[in-house]
């Protein structure tokens, strides 16, 4: 497993007419296989932290590391889940999950037998010949999911992955999320706008401020991952710390709960 | 749509076009106008005569739609994804695309001859600024998170273009296509019937000035077959290449 840091990362892009900076100065170590959650109001560079990662963005200064090495391009083994699942509805649900494969230039064969197995770890084996429009939010989440197993990826960037899912489907796909990673070690990063979800699949958690986005607290949640967490005390009292240190970023007032989740525009 | 329920409604509104017709023709009581009858009866007696000349208008057609589209499809897709090369050829593109193409067959008789090249041109001509335009705006429109995604797996600019680009606008290139073939078959008629002796159009028009009004007609029953098979051939092809959109519905 890899690891991943930020070394006084900041990133001004032209924007219409000006220049906006959207990350400042943040300085973050992700441990090889540690799970963290970015928590953060609206526009504060959430999504930009990840293209970072995935070297599809070069910041403008500093640096970002991954296993030691320095970001430059698109690395083999980082796996990029975007909000709307980056599938391609022209291609199979097999296809799709093997697409990382295909463009690295794995054999069909060789394909065949690892997409399989991704589909059958993520529960969707059924529906490899059907195409993503005729598939669930749910189950299209999880075929993003396979095609990041299905390239054995090490280091997982989601960006929202499960914020246009239904309630129940979205707690029953943080499960999967979880599973996932107890059994692969990987190490991952999940951008979220719910704070149940970061305290639920993050071991640290990260909160940054408003634009241009800088590390404003970092909240230990050890319990993170252990049996019956959700409906455990600590679980409540972690939301509830939460909620105030993003109350003090003017992401939430205080007492608004429960959390209306919010849809971000990345 | 079934294939039953297609043939279905192909003889039903084959049914109230000949009913339509045969009104049309007996109020109108000229030997210009036929009736259906007629017409048909002069189709099958001259169908000898007349399926090498559809076979040629065919060619032209189908010839001159692959041209033009092979032409213009990686070049507007290319338009649509280089904002440099857009910035620079746009402006030209929007310059030429209302430009009625019709008006240069003059300019293509003096400079190909009466054959197969002038009619070809023009037609191809028109097809590739209906797709150009159509395959550029298409490619404008692919989602980012799409193209991000890909890349994000490291795929090459070629990569892209081939999993997300291509495939993204070939929906909206089959409607450019079949929009295309009706004015396509329109200019060849044009083409056919001022310049040359072979086609439907110059058979149409041959007829005409022997007063031969029911050869005259079956002609222009073998043009509308002409249009029809074609929009088919587009429709089933698309089906094919397309697949994913019918899925699940």
């Amino acid at each position: 497993m890899v690891s991943l840091a930020f070394h006084n990362v900041s990133l001004t892009y032209e924007g219409s007419g000006r220049a906006v900076r959207a990350l400042d100065a943040l300085t973050l170590e992700v441990m090889p296989g540690e799970p963290v959650a970015v928590i953060g109001p609206s526009g504060c560079g959430k999504s930009t932290m990840l293209l970072l990662a995935a070297g599809l963005l070069t910041p403008s200064e500093g640096h970002v590391e991954v296993g030691g090495a320095q970001v430059v391009g698109v690395r083999r083994a980082t796996a990029l889940i975007l909000q709307d699942y980056g599938l391609l509805p022209w291609k199979t649900v097999a296809d799709n999950a093997g697409l990382g494969l295909e463009l690295r230039g794995v054999s069909r064969d060789e394909r065949r037998t690892l997409v399989a197995e991704a589909l059958e770890r993520v529960g969707i084996a059924d529906f490899a010949r059907a195409y993503p429009g005729e598939l669930s939010g749910g189950m299209r989440q999880r075929l993003a999911l396979a095609r990041a197993v299905a390239l054995d990826a090490d280091l997982l960037l989601m960006d929202e992955p499960l914020s246009a899912l239904d309630a129940l489907t979205r707690e029953d796909l943080q499960d999967v999320l979880l599973g996932l990673w107890q059994r692969r070690g990987h190490t991952a990063v999940l951008v979220t706008h719910s704070i149940e979800e970061a305290v639920y699949l993050g071991r640290r958690i990260v909160v940054l401020s408003p634009r241009p986005g800088r590390l404003s607290a970092v909240v230990d949640n050890p319990a993170m991952g252990t049996a019956g967490y959700r409906s455990s005390p600590a679980f409540y009292e972690r939301c509830a710390q939460l909620r105030g240190l993003l109350a003090g970023e003017g992401a939430v007032h205080p007492g608004t709960a429960p959390e209306i989740p919010v849809r971000a525009e990345s | 749509m079934s294939a039953v329920r297609r043939a279905a409604g192909y003889v039903g509104a084959t049914v109230v076009l000949l009913v339509g017709w045969w009104a049309l023709a007996l109020a109108v009581g000229s030997p210009a106008l036929p009736g259906p009858v007629v017409a048909l009866t002069a189709f099958v007696t001259v169908w000898p005569q007349l399926w090498p000349e559809t076979l040629v208008s065919l060619a032209r057609v189908l010839v001159a739609m692959a041209l033009g589209t092979a032409l213009a499809v990686p070049t507007g897709l290319a338009l649509g994804r280089s904002a440099r090369a857009d910035a620079v050829f746009a402006p030209l593109v929007f310059l030429t695309y209302p430009v009625p193409k019709v008006v240069f067959l003059p300019v293509l008789l003096v400079l190909l001859g009466l054959g197969n090249a002038p009619k070809i041109a023009l037609i191809g001509m028109i097809v590739f600024f209906q797709i150009l335009v159509t395959a550029r705006d298409a490619a404008k429109a692919v989602p980012h998170a799409s193209v991000l995604s890909v890349r994000s797996l490291g795929a090459s600019r070629w990569q892209v273009a081939r999993h997300v680009v291509v495939p993204a606008a070939l929906p909206e290139i089959f409607t450019a296509l079949r929009i295309g073939t009706g004015t396509a078959i329109a200019v060849l008629f044009l083409a056919e019937s001022i310049a040359g002796s072979n086609g439907i159009g110059w058979y149409i028009v041959d007829a005409w000035g022997r007063i031969d009004y029911p050869s005259m007609f079956a002609g222009i029953l073998a043009m509308a077959l002409l249009g029809v098979v074609l929009y088919e051939l587009l429709d089933a092809l698309e089906a094919r290449v397309t697949r994913w959109r019918s899925a699940g519905r």
